[in-house]
């Protein structure tokens, strides 16, 4: 029987919450504001625990860290904003090449550079998506609310046990640190933890990938000795040029999260069975978006919304679904204009693609997006 | 029932801590609460605010827009913060501050500081005096879930002196 | 001796992309036999590097391996060692890796003694792209992007690391091996933050730009340059120019980091509970 605890939170203790019922155990990262909560709370519970935290002297040896924590088998994670997710990219990309599952959590605030550190913004989406060099793949999901901050937390840890992979969470400032209802449970079900490799150590090859194209790292300690690289490596791990091994790997990485598209893909469908109009919005604006829509069907318009819960990999089958339905598309964010592109290239052609946005540091209200609303819907 | 509140004081005056008591005696009134408040320079000094919204239904925007009960501590809070007041609102500030006349919402202008400096004994406590001023004014919530809300929050040792300080808050609103 | 010698190389992954005459071969053979003499565990050994030449050889060693990014090294081991204290772990960084873009990390891993030995195998130059000046590469010599002379001047990476508060310090060079292993030994045997300077030498591009024109030329220096540190002590201040001290620099034991942690441990689930 799993009880809950009905709790006042904020987004970024929400995070915690779910971290530590996904099973953290490690926290590697440097101050910066609006995420310094994560990291003051972690370096009070972990140690409850017998888990380790650990402030860097720097962000860059934040997600270094938090690599190492993960190779010697934690479940690890770090938090970051803006300034300190650009900082980070070039470890990402290592874990994201070498494989090494970890959690990053990016509280966004406004940029770019210093920006505006105690508000919020969608601004680093993109940065989310190719922030790291090279083609690569990427995992990265946004919680709209304090419950869903918790949930999504655990999520994000069981995607990157799963998939050997980073797992970004893209968290608003609002978010961050509002305060919302919500209920604790004591236990959460099907926590996801890490593969130990099948065979023995003698025939052990780290990369060689099973049916779902993941590797199964072995905890450095456990008695399998491999070689960890960034450099492009086959399947022993050992680096190579070979065209056909580099081409074999790069497709590798990115098949692994596109087969699994329909596992890691999540995003809401509010009332778009008869929708003419589709609201798209992610994070703090999906809450507007919906308060918006109910207001638009008062007023009879029929309008829906798709809040994408998943940034990345793109919910293309969500948004292809009303693509012909609707007469028009609205993607609402908090920011001079990121998703609308995606949405423009996988739809653009069905129906017309509207930006509405803002970036001035206040949370968008409802209003701007029923006035665009009503201004579509007569266009329409 | 849905009400929007937003109290303001300057920094200091803990409407951080007055926001969360109130969006918990909230939910433990088994309703939907966000609280939000400013942060960074604002929040240090000068004028800061705190924000909840206490509703039966789901929270979706989750910023105060026109607030329908509202609290002043300050002059400076009060000319910041109270422009975008709901017209059948209610506005209880402290009695040291002098209202634009603008107002068109209820006004309750009370003793807060100096019931909390000079009956309570403690300046500090000056906004659980408010709180349970805006509790009796505005009936947002009932006074037994302040006042467990409040006990569950307040330093250990301090209890009875909370206490005293909404029961003050609340006899300051006649009726 | 060399049967024993031999488990701890992956003798597949040989020949090593270390050019003739370099000097780095010479400190890895030290660092192998110093790990045989110190008997680690292969299974509970973790060695790290970053990029350069030096960082490549972690990949013919037979342990847990890591090699990462540029100037990193550090941050990654101090993840692994916090994360697992019962592993040992050394870190492989050159002079560019080690001092420049890693320069940070090196301080602050000082700064917290935290139980990991870092050999920094110091060529003078950025070997790995060309040739480029170093941190370390002396005033006055050649490089490819200090064509008219070096004017930067160069860090005393020991004197920088005791400053810090690393807790064994040393410098070897890859002439005097039987010394540098004994460094390392001693290195490994710290409990605590131990760095070991290992003066090397690049042919191909130090060498070079430097007309020092053989691998030869190139350890009689090292042999020339280097002095115990008693007898560098006594040398008056002019005649120190050119000259390095070798040897135990700086030995202060202090509290180990991730025993301290421990600490931390014990007093928060006294707390708690």
């Amino acid at each position: 029987m799993i009880e809950k605890k009905t709790r006042l939170l904020q987004g970024n203790e929400a995070c915690v919450e779910g971290a530590l019922a996904a099973g953290v155990t490690f926290f590697a990262g440097y101050p910066i504001t609006p995420s310094t909560e994560i990291a003051e709370l972690l370096s009070l519970y972990l140690p409850r625990i017998g888990g380790k935290f650990i402030q860097m002297e720097d962000e860059i040896a934040g997600m270094a860290a938090t690599i190492g924590g993960s190779l010697a088998g934690h479940k690890a994670m770090t938090a970051t904003s803006g300034p300190g997710f650009s900082l980070k990219q070039e470890n990402l990309g290592f874990a994201i090449m070498a494989e090494v599952p970890c959690v990053i959590v990016n509280v966004m605030r406004g940029g770019p550079s210093t920006g505006l550190p105690t508000a919020t913004a969608q601004g680093d989406v993109m940065q989310a998506r190719w922030g790291t060099h090279g083609d690569h793949p990427i995992i990265a999901l946004a919680p709209y609310s304090v419950p869903d901050t918790f949930y999504t937390t655990i999520k994000a840890f069981n995607l990157a046990e799963k998939y050997s992979t980073p797992v970004v969470i893209l968290l608003d400032e609002v978010i961050g640190h509002m305060r919302e209802k919500i209920e604790v449970p004591d236990h959460v079900d099907g926590i996801i933890d890490r593969k130990s490799p099948e065979k023995s150590p003698e025939d052990y090859l780290p990369y060689e990938a099973g049916p779902d194209q993941a590797p199964v790292l072995a905890k450095f300690g456990s008695g399998y000795r491999y070689h960890v690289t960034g450099l492009t490596h086959d399947f022993t791990g050992f680096p190579t040029t070979d065209p056909k091994q580099v081409k074999y790997l790069m497709d590798r990485l990115n098949n692994k999260i596109e087969m699994h598209k329909d596992d890691i893909i999540e995003a809401e469908e509010l009332e778009l069975d008869d929708a003419e109009i589709m609201v798209v919005a992610y994070g703090s604006v999906s809450r507007s978006a919906a308060n918006a829509i109910r207001s638009a069907r008062e007023a009879g318009i029929k309008v829906g919304l798709l809040r994408l819960k998943t940034i990345w990999p793109f919910a293309e089958k969500h948004l292809k679904k009303y693509a012909d339905q609707v007469k028009a598309v609205i993607v609402a964010e908090q920011n001079q204009g990121q998703i609308v592109y995606e949405v423009e290239r996988l739809i653009g052609c069905q129906a017309p693609v509207y930006a509405e946005n803002r970036y001035d540091g206040e949370l968008m209200k409802p209003e701007q997006i029923l006035n665009r609303i009503k201004e579509v819907y007569r266009n329409a | 029932m849905s009400k929007q509140i937003r109290l303001s004081g300057s920094g200091g005056q803990g409407m951080l801590l007055a926001g969360i008591i109130l969006a918990e005696a909230g939910i433990m009134s088994g309703k939907n609460a966000v609280q939000s408040q400013s942060y960074g320079p604002e929040a240090r000094g000068g004028a800061s605010k705190s924000e909840v919204i206490i509703s039966d239904l789901s929270i979706d925007y989750p910023k105060v827009t026109k607030p329908d009960i509202m609290l002043a501590l300050t002059q400076e809070a009060y000319s910041k913060y109270a422009g975008d007041m709901s017209d059948d609102g209610i506005l209880v500030i402290d009695e040291s501050i002098q209202l634009s006349g603008q107002d068109k919402c209820k006004v309750y202008s009370i003793p807060i500081i100096v019931s909390a400096r000079d009956v309570l004994g403690r300046a500090i406590v000056a906004n659980m005096v408010a709180l349970g001023a805006i509790v009796k004014a505005s009936e947002v919530i009932s006074f037994e879930s302040l006042e467990s809300a409040v006990l569950k929050r307040v330093p250990r040792g301090t209890e009875e002196l909370n206490r005293k300080a909404i029961q003050t808050g609340y006899e300051l609103i006649a009726g | 001796m060399l049967n024993d010698l031999k488990q701890y190389l992956r003798e597949d992954k040989l020949k090593h992309i270390l050019c003739s005459g370099c000097g780095h071969g010479t400190i890895m053979n030290a660092l192998v036999h110093a790990i045989e003499k110190c008997q680690l565990d292969r299974d509970n050994t973790v060695i790290v590097s970053g990029i350069g030449c030096s960082s490549r050889i972690p990949g013919y060693l037979n342990f847990n391996t890591l090699h990462t990014t540029h100037g990193r090294a550090l941050a990654f081991a101090t993840g692994i060692k916090l994360a697992d204290p019962q592993l040992k772990v050394i870190v492989i960084t050159g002079d560019g890796d080690g001092s420049a873009i890693g320069g940070n990390h090196l301080i602050h891993a000082c700064r917290r003694n935290i139980d990991i030995t870092t050999i920094v195998f110091n060529n003078n130059i950025y070997g790995m792209t060309n040739g480029q000046y170093s941190p370390m590469t002396p005033v006055g010599s050649y490089a490819s992007t200090a064509p008219y002379g070096n004017i930067d001047r160069s860090f005393d990476l020991c004197k920088l690391a005791t400053g810090s508060g690393a807790t064994f310090v040393a410098r070897g060079t890859a002439y005097h091996v039987t010394m540098l292993t004994d460094l390392i030994v001693k290195g490994i045997a710290n409990d605590g933050f131990s760095v070991v300077e290992a003066m090397s030498h690049c042919p191909t591009y130090y060498g070079r730009k430097n007309k020092l024109k053989s691998p030869v030329i190139m350890m009689e220096m090292l042999k020339k340059s280097a002095l115990p540190l008693t007898a560098f002590e006594k040398l008056p201040a002019e005649k120190t120019e050119g000259k390095y001290a070798i040897g135990v620099l700086h030995h202060e034991p202090a509290p180990e980091y991730t025993k301290e942690y421990d600490r931390v441990i014990e007093i928060a689930q006294k707390g708690a509970n």
